[in-house]
């Protein structure tokens, strides 16, 4: 059965200059197990149409799809409170930036606390276990003198397993990673995408990995939607995305890869006749 | 031999943390002896994570820092900053591009100006002449005459590099500093910026010193590079010995962890997934 499940997902935000649609009729959905990336540039709305899933979007945002399910039940025309019962406890997302992601007030312990809260019954000693037992899963050396440390005592890798930590609280099943390591060095990249496959397969969530990096994407999904200025461009298991795309973009993406150069000169979009006028959001 | 443009002797740079009322002071030795030559028309791509000292050593080429001890040769002249004021010729030969092109461009300027700045600061030249050759700059780098009256802000982020690397170009420099030039843009608009790059430094022999993290881009583009970790250079060599046969540990790792995106490793790893 599909985890989540998206039909024709449009996202519009009026804006002085009319209104842009930042996701155009996109369907996709997730199931069980599965680890799915979404591709795409910057404006491809690959990040709006996953924080329109969660709820997160502003009330500027107009939200329009024939339907979204998550375990199938309906969560488009949920009422916030209900909606918010499930988000952060089934289904909870990483963002890019971990260090701004935290609050700089609060320990990290007691902000993982918060999210225990709200979500489960637990009592003060057994969050405080569950939180211990958390940060030894995602990694940090030393979990019970860690609770007490603020976001800016901690590296950048440090924070962001964190935010892991934090979204694995309740054992969501589903997972939405926004550019988890784009803010990372290489080395520490590797260590965060290792967890957080690691983390899915053990504990048999769905996972939405949202990046940029078709590396990343090789490295962790089964499937990938690649997206475009709105619109799903093509749909495709990882294999045959890279080893057959089917869609013009898709090719121009791989070919603008470095390691794929062949010639002194990378090909760009324009050797595959793609536009490359920046994203209006108006379309004819 | 060709000639050489940049060389470095034992370069080094610590920065004092001054102690406060609680604490003493502590020295962090940011470059721990540097040593690099670089030919005319050849790239340099100095790699490493952040804080291992490579936009100190960006600074301390780009002549801004001076470093603490170790020598600093423009082609082939001896640089010294804390001794010497920098005559305007020694200014022109080596210019520098930054990482963020949202951050470097003043954003109550216009492009024209921007272009034209340089040799306002450092040449004297008529202003007819000035805009001639800020129009022609304009051009070279892929935009149009009618971007000279614009504002920063009408630009995406791949126009906004241009703009920063027609900037450096303005003085015919000998030397481009490169800091992580393309690590803010997206894949298709990197590849544009690269081919720029590649197309510019045939038609003006121009010398770079590249900074990056993205082992891909390096490869495609050095022609020499360097590893540096924590201050040291862990490995320096020409492109092929160094992506061929790594010597360090650090280098090895920094290869393991590069993501790839090639179809016989994804098939590696589904078939372990599999398994």
């Amino acid at each position: 059965m599909a985890l989540l499940d998206i039909k024709n997902l449009t996202v519009e935000f009026d804006t002085a200059g009319g209104t842009l649609r930042a996701v155009d009729g996109v369907s996709l959905s997730v199931t069980e197990r599965e680890v799915l990336a979404i591709v795409g540039e910057s404006g491809s709305g690959k990040s709006v149409s996953m924080l329109a899933v969660m709820g997160l979007l502003p009330w500027t945002a107009k939200v329009t799809a024939d339907s979204i399910t998550f375990l199938g039940r309906d969560i488009l025309n949920l009422p916030p409170a209900e909606r918010r019962r499930i988000v952060g406890k089934d289904m909870a997302m990483i963002f890019q930036e971990p260090v701004a992601s935290l609050n700089p007030c609060f320990t990290v312990g007691f902000q993982i606390d918060e999210t225990l809260k709200m979500h489960t019954d637990l009592n003060n000693r057994q969050r405080r276990d569950r939180t211990v037992e958390l940060f030894e899963a995602v990694g940090l050396p030393n979990a019970s003198d860690r609770l007490g440390a603020f976001p800016h005592q901690m590296s950048g890798g440090q924070c962001q397993r964190v935010m892991i930590a934090m979204a694995i609280a309740c054992n969501p099943k589903l997972l939405i990673a926004d550019e988890p390591t784009t803010a990372l060095d290489v080395t520490i990249q590797r260590q965060i995408l290792d967890l957080l496959v690691s983390i899915q397969a053990e504990k048999g969530m769905g996972m939405i990995m949202i990046t940029h990096d078709m590396g990343v994407v090789a490295e962790t999904a089964d499937r990938v939607v690649v997206q475009y200025k709105g619109r799903k461009m093509e749909e495709a298991d990882v294999l045959s995305l890279f080893e057959n795309p089917k869609s013009a973009y898709t090719r121009a993406l791989l070919a603008a890869l470095p390691e794929n150069a062949t010639g002194d000169r990378l090909p760009t979009m324009v050797d595959f006749s793609l536009d490359d006028a920046p994203y209006t959001g108006a379309r004819p | 031999m060709s000639e050489i443009v940049l060389e470095t002797r034992g370069i080094t740079r610590d920065y004092h943390i001054g102690g406060g009322l609680f604490g003493a002071g502590r020295t962090i030795n940011a470059l721990k002896g540097i040593d690099l030559t670089l030919e005319k028309g050849k790239t340099l791509a100095i790699v490493g994570e952040s804080g291992c000292g490579k936009s100190t050593l960006a600074r301390i080429i780009t002549m801004i820092d001076a470093p603490t001890s170790g020598e600093l040769l423009i082609d082939g002249a001896k640089v010294d900053i804390t001794k010497k004021r920098l005559d305007s010729e020694m200014r022109r030969k080596v210019q520098i591009v930054f990482q963020n092109p949202y951050g470097s461009l003043n954003p109550r300027q216009k492009i024209g100006d921007v272009l034209m700045e340089p040799l306002i600061i450092n040449e004297n030249v008529p202003e007819a002449e000035r805009r001639e050759r800020a129009m022609a700059m304009l051009t070279k780098v892929g935009l149009q005459p009618e971007h000279f009256n614009r504002y920063p802000h009408m630009f995406s982020g791949g126009q906004r590099q241009r703009i920063a690397i027609a900037r450096a170009l303005m003085l015919n420099p000998r030397l481009l500093v490169l800091d992580e030039p393309v690590s803010a843009l997206d894949l298709s608009v990197q590849a544009q910026v690269l081919n720029l790059l590649a197309d510019l430094q045939d038609e003006f022999g121009l010398t770079f010193v590249f900074i990056s993290h993205d082992l891909s881009v390096v490869r495609y583009i050095a022609d020499e590079v360097m590893v540096m970790y924590f201050g040291e250079a862990v490995e320096y060599g020409t492109r092929d010995e160094v992506f061929q046969n790594p010597q360090h540990d650090y280098t090895k790792t920094l290869f393991a962890a590069t993501p790839r995106a090639d179809v016989e490793s994804i098939r590696k790893r589904l078939a372990a997934k599999a398994a």
